[in-house]
């Protein structure tokens, strides 16, 4: 029961989420696909009929890569904001655990590293299902899903930043509209950014979310991502120093 | 050595002085009472010594341990009720504690072996697989005690643990925690239910804006602060309690008036009961001073809020 045999403390928070994540994984996992499915089929066929080919594939295919991107995106976005607001404010989940020997950072890193589970299952999830319908081209698609990680770290990371700042649920609303949002629009999702005007497309290539486009649409299209490494450092790199500042706020609001 | 140690203790927030230059010491195996009214600084100081906010000066020792430097450390053997219950509301019973405990590094089969006899201590041996928001509030009181214990901790801490519950369930925590006291826990409380801390406490201070008032166990405070009997008297039906008061009240060794009661503290009552049976419109209780005098006396009557 010493620290000496016990030296991961975020795991018994992390399997916390995940037990009740279990009781309810069926209506979760359909929940996470059902939205982005209906947006990739509608779009990717409907409009994508009027479509010419886009780097080589069908609009579908490519609209596909951008919809395991932003799914991903959204659910660590969701559990890092929602999710995690609930159990630190509202149930007070956190303030039961900070009375055990687990301390701040156990809470916040098990929060990370379950708000980037929640985006592998939706990010797999769909991952499978375009699979099976034919979008995606090789073995080559697994190594999305370690990206997929890494993209659901870094989101993970910037929402629990938002979540230490917020008062209340309805602040969650501004970091859609004024960060999510924009950025799905300009990171490559649902078109090539070189459509945008050059010092739009610039800003776009810097967001997270356009590092882990730029590693998964390659990947799903089976070809190996240009600058690979840079997308990778970039991704860690924002995991890391958004987890620093928000596990700073964090203990700024509860341990005063 | 103290199970717990303080010295020179002190908290600002925004320019107040929550806790200012607080000391004391927990004997082990005792009952320490933390009291005062609202407000008085009494939770703070227990996030204090648990280690949940540094202080801006003064010195903690919790089971051995620097606190709030070692207080991981020190927690492991530590529990905590909290002021109000934070069970996990999706969890059923047995799984908040089973959740609980692996936050203190136990292995699942050592938690489960342990969660029959912490039920049965809370008195929830039929509630092992309810859920949270079935239970009433005395049994997720009962349920959150015995998750503090799911550690077999050496200290416990309880924040208020009876407020809000009807008497039997009042009862019932107090039994529980004598239980504890007999198995050998020390036990820190935090109340303000007088009647609470006089059963419970072996000794108590009363805190109030952050500073301690007095120390000692409930009886040695009862005699060295005020006189031994009380008859409160009340202005109920037309009597002249003003006049009852201007007349008698050098019968008593202290008289203090709030609103329609008067209070007339005295070693011996007798001469004051004989002139309440003449008194018409005026009715009166008697009864033995307890620790809600000494409170009163040394805190005030003005509320807090």
């Amino acid at each position: 029961m010493s620290f000496a045999i016990f030296p991961v403390g975020w795991l018994p928070v992390w399997q916390r989420n995940f037990l009740v994540w279990k009781k309810l994984a069926l209506p979760s996992i359909l929940g996470n696909l059902a939205d982005p499915l209906i947006y990739m089929l509608g779009l990717g066929y409907g409009l994508g009929a009027m479509l010419p080919t886009i780097e080589g594939q069908p609009y579908v295919a490519f609209l596909a890569a951008g919809t395991v991107c932003a799914s991903t995106m959204n659910a660590a976005t969701f559990e890092a904001l929602y999710s995690s607001f609930s159990r630190m404010h509202v149930q007070k989940t956190w303030d039961a655990i900070l009375n055990t020997p687990l301390g701040l950072n156990d809470v916040v890193a098990g929060e990370l590293f379950w708000a980037a589970t929640k985006s592998l299952f939706s990010g797999a999830a769909i991952l499978v299902v375009i699979t099976a319908m034919g979008l995606t081209n090789g073995p080559m698609l697994l190594w999305a899903l370690p990206a997929i990680v890494l993209t659901g770290l870094a989101f993970a990371a910037l929402g629990l930043i938002w979540n230490a700042l917020a008062p209340s649920y309805d602040f969650f609303m501004y970091y859609f509209t004024l960060f999510i949002t924009p950025m799905t629009l300009i990171s490559g999702v649902f078109f090539p950014t070189d459509q945008l005007p050059g010092w739009l497309a610039t800003i776009g290539g810097w967001l997270p979310l356009a590092q882990g486009v730029a590693l998964i649409r390659p990947l799903l299209a089976g070809q190996v991502p240009a600058n690979a490494l840079i997308h990778i450092m970039a991704l860690l790199a924002t995991a890391g120093i958004a987890f620093v500042i928000a596990l700073h706020l964090t203990r700024r609001r509860l341990l005063k | 050595m103290a199970a717990l140690g303080v010295s020179g203790l002190r908290k600002t927030y925004a320019g107040t002085e929550v806790v200012a230059g607080l000391s004391f010491a927990v004997e082990p195996g005792k009952c320490f009472g933390l009291l005062g009214p609202n407000g008085a600084g009494k939770t703070t100081t227990l996030r204090l010594c648990l280690g949940l906010t540094a202080p801006d000066s003064g010195e903690i020792t919790l089971n051995g341990y620097a606190i709030p430097s070692d207080a991981q450390k020190a927690r492991a053997r530590v529990g905590v009720v909290p002021q109000f219950d934070n069970l996990d509301p999706d969890f059923t019973a047995s799984e908040n504690l089973l959740v609980f405990g692996r936050y203190f590094g136990m292995a699942d089969a050592e938690i489960k072996a342990r969660i029959p006899q912490l039920l049965e201590f809370a008195g929830l041996s039929g509630k092992a697989d309810a859920r949270i928001s079935t239970l009433s509030g005395g049994m997720k009181r009962r349920l959150t005690l015995a998750r503090a214990l799911v550690n077999d901790p050496d200290i416990v801490f309880l924040d208020e643990p009876s407020t809000g519950l009807d008497p039997q369930a009042r009862h019932l925590i107090w039994d529980r925690l004598k239980q504890l006291k007999s198995a050998g826990k020390t036990l820190i409380l935090t109340t303000h239910f007088m009647d609470e801390a006089e059963r419970l406490c072996d000794s108590l201070i009363v805190i109030d804006h952050g500073r301690k008032i007095t120390e000692g166990s409930p009886r040695a405070l009862i005699a060295e602060h005020i006189e031994p009997q009380v008859v409160e008297v009340y202005d109920e039906a037309g009597g002249d309690l003003a006049a009852f008061v201007d007349a008698c009240g050098q019968l008593a060794g202290r008289v203090e008036t709030s609103g329609e009661t008067a209070f007339f503290y005295c070693a011996d009552p007798q001469p004051l009961l004989t002139e309440l049976a003449n008194a018409p419109g005026l009715r009166y209780v008697h009864r033995a001073s307890n620790l809600e005098d000494v409170f009163i006396k040394l805190t005030g009557r003005e509320l807090r809020d």
